[in-house]
């Protein structure tokens, strides 16, 4: 009955959302017949004006730059967010002494060892991953890429060393606080820019550093820089999120699969 | 052919919301969102495509071939870091979830404790 409910409300709403979807795309040219005039405007002027070939990335850290630095603190507050919900509950703080030793659990509820293959592919992929993330991060004003686009890619590597090892490993190898620092240092960074353009240049965010040869890794003035200062929130801040993913599993294995 | 992209996003955000409305897990509920919020990412570059137009990045293309629209990509990647970090906190409460009531089925779910 109460799903029955539920299924006439959703085709209700499905009829709605049919009609008006409709409705708006009378409104829309047909795909493929692009009108602009935004689009074409900034292909043809975000070269010259900002010395960058990758015109999505100057939308996102220069023209829209504002809009990027709000979606930045997005993430920065979900990964807060995600950090205040998988907190150690109090009842969970008993188990706080079995930290030491991620090793202590009764042999039944042992995970067991990853194989041969999974440790050799993903320990080789860590050094090549993190060198492409660094690559993604650094040539977003050039190519495809930027910050958030690397800093997913960097934060895996941790993950792969998890998935090589235990949670032990990946502890080993990012220090929680250091990963805190690193994540307020580059939501901290944008901002800082932000404010550097209004001291400089009189406006928030305006594009103040020099701007560099077209084509070359050091042009695109602040985007670059932001383009790094968003690389390190993102990765860190991604981590953190790992951290507190996995700590949870480590939680619940201690408490039988439960 | 022209409009076939506006479609696959209408069926990918009514299939995705039929997907919620029916879920019988959280996590599937949870994907089911990522499905419906992906049609958002179909109808803004359906939006900005134009034919025969090149990607919005010169590199080694001269300035004024004709591109697709940067804006509406610029606005995707906005939009999934918003799925990002949306899939991020719905999964950290679906963990909670199960560990306080031992099951990840909404219709199993007693009223709200306190």
């Amino acid at each position: 009955m109460k799903r029955r409910g539920r299924m006439i409300f959703f085709l209700l709403s499905a009829a709605v959302f049919a009609g008006v979807y409709l409705w708006g795309l009378k409104g829309l040219p047909a795909v493929g017949h692009y009108r602009g005039p935004y689009g074409d405007v900034l292909n043809q002027v975000a070269t010259y004006e900002r010395h960058v070939t990758d015109i999505v990335t100057a939308v996102n850290f220069d023209y829209r730059g504002f809009d990027t630095l709000g979606e930045e603190f997005i993430l920065f507050m979900s990964v807060v967010g995600g950090t205040v919900l998988l907190r150690r509950q109090r009842e969970e703080e008993k188990s706080e002494h079995k930290d030491q030793a991620l090793s202590d659990e009764s042999p039944e509820r042992q995970a067991p060892e990853p194989s041969d293959a999974t440790r050799v592919l993903t320990l080789g992929l860590v050094g090549p991953l993190v060198v492409f993330g660094l690559y993604i991060v650094a040539h977003g004003q050039l190519t495809p890429g930027g910050g958030f686009q690397g800093g997913v890619i960097l934060a895996t590597a941790p993950l792969l060393v998890y998935l090589a090892g235990d949670l032990k490993k990946f502890k080993q190898i990012t220090s929680h606080t250091l990963v805190e620092v690193a994540e307020a240092a580059g939501a901290g960074a944008y901002l800082a820019i932000g404010f550097a353009g209004l001291i400089l240049g009189g406006a928030y965010l305006r594009n103040v550093a020099a701007l560099g040869k077209t084509g070359m890794i050091n042009s695109g003035g602040t985007i670059a820089l932001i383009n790094l200062a968003t690389g390190l929130e993102v990765a860190a801040g991604f981590v953190l999120l790992l951290y507190a993913f996995l700590e949870q599993t480590l939680e619940i294995r201690l408490r039988g699969g439960k | 052919m022209s409009f076939f992209p506006y479609a696959v996003a209408a069926w990918l955000f009514v299939i995705g919301l039929y997907g919620i409305v029916t879920s019988r897990n959280f996590v599937h509920l949870v994907i089911c969102l990522a499905v419906l919020q992906s049609s958002t990412y179909v109808l803004l570059l359906s939006i900005g495509y134009r034919v025969g137009g090149t990607a919005p990045v010169f590199a080694g293309v001269r300035v004024g071939t004709p591109a697709v629209d940067p804006v509406v990509q610029a606005l995707m990647l906005t939009d999934i870091v918003v799925e990002a970090t949306v899939v991020a906190l719905l999964l950290a409460l679906a963990l909670q979830l199960h560990k306080r009531a031992n099951t990840l089925d909404p219709d199993k779910l007693k009223a709200l404790e306190g």
